[in-house]
């Protein structure tokens, strides 16, 4: 039986084009004990992910460039992320865009504005995370 | 010579389309309702009995038997001597029962008797060739006299000529006189072309009587010595005729019957009188014309024996030839192609009208052929008929023509048709004032009339024409003499052409009385007969009627002839008179159904319209109820199918418009649902900031001061951009809806400016920019709602603001006047707005900007509403290059009387 992972193991890259919500998400996680690396659009994460794979994403949906659905495409198509847990962010609250992001590929789904308790509890379970 | 090949027939088609330019002026006129013809045109119209017979013919008989011309012109002129008494009483028939033609009159008369009627037809269709082929010759060869200017030549030419001129007359009338069948029959059009003819041809009569007496002459003395000297006084002498008196006389009378009883006769001076009234008038007004017509024969045909003219019917074609005057030759020409069109015109419509109504029509009723020919509704069955018929009779008198047209005189033609023509005369007359002649004396009477007439006149006219047969004409058939065409009985004390007058007149008339005593009339024969005689008391008497007819019949059949409008108001007037409610049901009354016989024959005359309402009686008889269901069903299946594609077509295009209805919906409420799905995105994004940094400082006690600051001043910040999202949204919905609360005052603009600029200074300040304004008059105004000018201001300023680079940026705001416009311009030298994204910027939450770095401030709708606002000021919002290098945001607004100056006048 191998020990839990500790937090600490565990980088998290955090994608919005918000940057007052990047700051808090970073901040939560940071706090959590997790390694958080940040990106404002979906073409600085995918050169943060070619650098070194996360963990985990938090990825907003709604930016510009590409936008979340358009990463998340590209990193399920590739083996090198296989085991990096996607977690989409996105404002407008419809169903049929949270079928989607899980169709593309995507581990949750969270809708702004979140709670942060959840939030961090949700990251701590798709991590294994005690 | 006046040679050129299409000079002469290029003239003949221009002044054929002036007639029919006339007439069409004149079908205009009826259409509108007006009426063109008074006394005048009636009388002129009258004077189409003078056709090229006489035109031409005149002088060639006058040459020859010098006053023998003038007889039949003695005819017309005691008639309208006589007209209170004759012609008068023919005409309040004609009017009181709605006679369409000569034997529409003649069937009507006689107990409505469609055999009578087809014998009619026969007899005006047989008789009127040699009056047609007379006009196609005389054409044809002063045609062929003009181009040639040889006489010899003319006549072999002729017969190709005859045949063009031939299919143009029937052309013309075709044109002329069937465009619609109009259900009185009358074409006043027509009437008012055939009028000026006759002016025209009377005119050319004077002018060359002239042109020979005084040019040629040294006046009529001048004439008359030479005329004496070369012995020609016997032409002014009633012996130089070589006719006797009896002769005179069986002429004249002759002459009188053809003007009233020709087919065209009848018809201009019947059918298409406008008012018995003209007949005072033209009862002296027509003889002065024909007095005139006939002034200058005699002096023509001296001067014609004197120069020896080769051909006598030519001789006023071809003195002015000869002497060299083209223009009056082709005047000559002209006054001939008028005598002949209007002729012809008349001739074949009136005609057709009864080839139609008396013997294709009754023939098709009663065969049942109707039913396979009636393709379309009746009336278009009708033109096509009278088309075919026009072509054909035509086509009759170029036959003619060509069987015998060489070996008789103008005048020689024109005698066959005008006996022929008398023949009607007998059962007419006798017909209006003896009640007791009836149908069958009549139809003996015609029979015996035209049978003499085809031997004692057409039938030499053949033997001359080298058809054989000269020993029958010698010495009569079989060698009995007593039968000899010119000696009927031994008779020889006339001429040929008054021996046959005096013999057909005379055998028509003897059975006329003698069938008319013997045979026995039925009582629609004595009540039709009474009808006429008593034409002043019975007009408008009740008839009684036999049988019986159901008014649903009645309907139907009116409505295919005359129309559904017509018949309501008829049934609705039958209501009206026997108080009752429509629908009328039942069985018709005799005085309803003598209504809808009077105007369905005004439609197809009334011999058609006996059939078609003996057809209803009758109704136990299979064929006739037949064809009238068959054409019924059929009329009917192609309105309903005319119907149907109609609807069809209209429900077609309500689909369309449904559809695309449709569409600009789904589009509407795809729009208004992304705009609810990016007004929800925008909300939800600051207030996840909000949220996400007040737990944090809730949860974090342990943060530090800064920390905590900087995390609340966050939250203020994110709740300060809700708030302008929710007002802008707000502001936007409001305009869009129409419920903004707009004031309008004329604002100095300058103002508005310095008070915009003056709100957004600390942007301004933080950002280190450099504003310069350049605000021209102080007064110039502009009708707006100041504060909403003031959001736009401060809208375009503070945009302009955040694209400018922090420290250096410039921003000009400028007014320029334009006429009554004003030009209010924001410009800045930051990045501009590219070409392609100027319209899309003003779309909602659309933001540029570097967007792979920060996200602009604002709402994204700032300019979307500061355009609205604009425009609903009247003015407009665009964006172009700045003089700056960045962007320049237009507002155009029309000026407004500057408020100040309003202040000024007021004190």
């Amino acid at each position: 039986m191998t020990a839990p992972a500790t937090a600490e193991d565990k980088r998290i890259l955090v994608v919005d084009d918000e940057p007052n919500i990047v700051m808090s998400l970073e901040f939560l996680l940071r706090k959590a004990g997790f390694q958080v690396e940040t990106a404002r659009n979906g073409r600085e994460a995918l050169d943060a992910l070619d650098r070194e794979p996360p963990d985990l994403l938090l990825l907003d949906v709604m930016m510009p460039e590409f936008d979340g659905y358009a990463v998340c495409e590209r990193i399920r198509q590739d083996q090198r992320w296989d085991r990096t847990r996607i977690v989409m962010l996105t404002a407008r609250g419809r169903e049929s865009e949270r079928a989607r992001g899980l169709a593309l590929g995507a581990d949750d789904y969270v809708t702004k504005p979140f709670s942060t308790r959840v939030l961090v509890e949700q990251v701590r379970t798709l991590l294994g995370v005690a | 010579m006046i040679g050129q090949m299409l000079f002469v027939p290029l003239l003949a088609l221009v002044y054929l389309a002036c007639l029919f330019m006339i007439a069409a002026y004149g079908d205009r006129a009826a259409r509108l309702g007006r009426r063109l013809g008074g006394p005048w045109i009636y009388t002129l119209s009258l004077g189409v009995y003078c056709t090229t017979a006489s035109y031409y013919g005149g002088v060639g008989i006058a040459m020859e038997a010098g006053l023998a011309f003038l007889p039949i012109y003695l005819g017309p002129v005691i008639a309208m001597f006589l007209s209170p008494l004759v012609l008068y009483k023919m005409l309040r028939i004609a009017k009181a029962y709605h006679i369409t033609s000569i034997a529409d009159f003649l069937a009507a008369r006689y107990g409505k008797r469609s055999k009578l009627g087809i014998l009619v037809s026969c007899i005006a269709l047989i008789g009127v060739a040699p009056a047609i082929a007379v006009q196609l010759k005389s054409i044809a060869v002063s045609i062929n006299l003009l181009r040639s200017g040889s006489v010899h030549d003319a006549p072999a030419l002729a017969n190709d000529t005859a045949l063009y001129v031939a299919l143009g007359l029937a052309a013309f009338t075709i044109l002329f006189g069937t465009r619609q069948v109009d259900a009185t029959e009358r074409h006043q059009g027509m009437v008012l072309a055939v009028a000026f003819e006759s002016a025209v041809k009377l005119v050319v009569m004077l002018a060359v009587g002239g042109y020979v007496v005084f040019w040629l002459y040294a006046g009529p003395a001048d004439l008359s010595a030479r005329a004496e000297a070369a012995g020609l006084d016997r032409l002014l002498t009633f012996d130089g005729t070589g006719m006797s008196g009896t002769d005179w006389l069986l002429m004249a009378l002759v002459g009188g019957l053809g003007f009233l009883f020709l087919p065209r006769q009848f018809q201009v001076a019947v059918v298409e009188n406008q008012d018995p009234g003209h007949l005072t008038r033209a009862s002296w007004a027509l003889p002065a014309y024909l007095l005139l017509f006939l002034l200058f024969v005699l002096p023509i045909a001296v001067a014609g024996i004197l120069q020896e003219v080769p051909v006598p019917d030519l001789t006023i074609l071809q003195l002015p030839i000869d002497h060299g005057a083209y223009a009056l030759a082709v005047a000559v020409f002209l006054g001939g192609l008028s005598a002949a069109a209007a002729m012809v015109v008349v001739e074949t419509i009136a005609l057709a009208t009864i080839v139609s109504n008396d013997l294709v029509l009754p023939f098709l009723l009663r065969t049942g052929w109707l039913s396979v020919a009636a393709s379309a509704d009746p009336s278009r069955l009708v033109l096509l008929i009278r088309r075919l018929a026009i072509v054909l009779i035509v086509l009759g008198g170029y036959l003619f023509f060509r069987l015998v047209g060489a070996h008789l005189t103008f005048i020689e033609f024109g005698m066959l048709s005008l006996l022929a023509a008398a023949q009607f005369g007998p059962p007419i007359l006798i017909g209006m004032y003896w009640r007791d002649a009836n149908w069958i004396g009549a139809m003996i009477g015609l029979c015996l009339g035209f049978a003499v007439w085809c031997y004692t006149l057409l039938l030499p006219a053949f033997v001359t024409a080298g058809f054989g047969g000269e020993e029958l004409l010698a010495r009569g058939p079989f060698g009995i003499d007593l039968l000899s065409p010119h000696s009927l009985l031994g008779f020889r004390a006339l001429t040929p052409t008054g021996h046959a007058i005096f013999w057909s007149l005379l055998l028509n008339v003897l059975g006329l009385v003698l069938g008319s005593l013997l045979g026995h009339a039925t009582g629609l024969d004595r009540t039709q007969a009474e009808m006429f005689v008593d034409v002043w008391s019975r007009a408008d008497a009740t008839r009684m009627w036999r049988g019986e007819v159901r008014i649903r019949d009645l309907r139907d059949m009116l409505q295919r002839f005359i129309g559904p409008e017509r018949t309501a108001e008829l049934f609705a007037a039958d209501a009206r008179r026997l108080g009752v409610r429509l629908p009328l049901e039942g069985r018709a009354d005799a005085r309803l159904v003598q209504t809808a016989e009077r105007q369905l024959a005004r439609a197809v005359g009334s011999a058609s319209a006996r059939a078609l309402i003996g057809s209803m009686v009758k109704s136990e008889s299979i064929g006739s109820r037949n064809v009238m269901e068959i054409l019924d069903e059929t009329s009917q299946l192609i309105r309903y199918s005319r119907e149907l594609e109609r609807k069809s077509s209209e429900l077609e295009r309500a689909t369309q418009e449904l559809r695309e209805a449709n569409r600009r919906l789904r589009e509407v409420d795809r729009m208004k649902d992304d705009f609810m799905a990016t007004v929800s995105h925008e909300l939800r994004t600051p207030l996840t900031s909000i949220r996400a940094f007040s737990e944090i400082v809730r949860d974090n006690p342990e943060l530090t001061e800064e920390e905590r600051e900087n995390f609340l001043g966050v939250v203020t910040r994110e709740t300060e951009r809700l708030t302008r999202l929710i007002n802008d949204i707000l502001d936007l919905s409001k305009i869009e809806s129409g419920r903004m609360q707009w004031r309008s005052a004329a604002v100095s603009l300058a103002t508005a400016v310095r008070d915009a600029v003056d709100s957004v200074t600390p942007l301004l300040d933080e950002r280190k920019v450099n504003l310069t304004l350049d605000l021209g008059r102080h007064d110039l105004a502009v009708q707006a709602d100041p504060d909403r000018l003031e959001q736009v201001l401060i809208n375009l300023i503070s945009n302009a603001c955040k694209f400018v680079a922090v420290g250096k940026g410039r921003i000009q705001v400028v007014i320029v006047e334009t006429g009554d416009q004003v030009e209010l311009r924001v410009e800045d030298d930051g990045p501009g707005v590219p070409p392609g994204e100027r319209e899309a910027i003003f779309g909602k939450f659309i933001q540029l900007g570097d967007r792979l770095t920060a996200k602009p401030e604002g709402t994204g709708l700032g300019l979307s509403i500061s355009r609205q606002i604009v425009e609903a000021f009247g003015g407009t919002l665009r964006v172009e290059t700045s003089r700056l290098g960045g962007a320049a945001f237009v507002a155009t607004l029309k000026a407004a009387k500057p408020a100040v100056d309003a202040a000024d006048a007021a004190e």
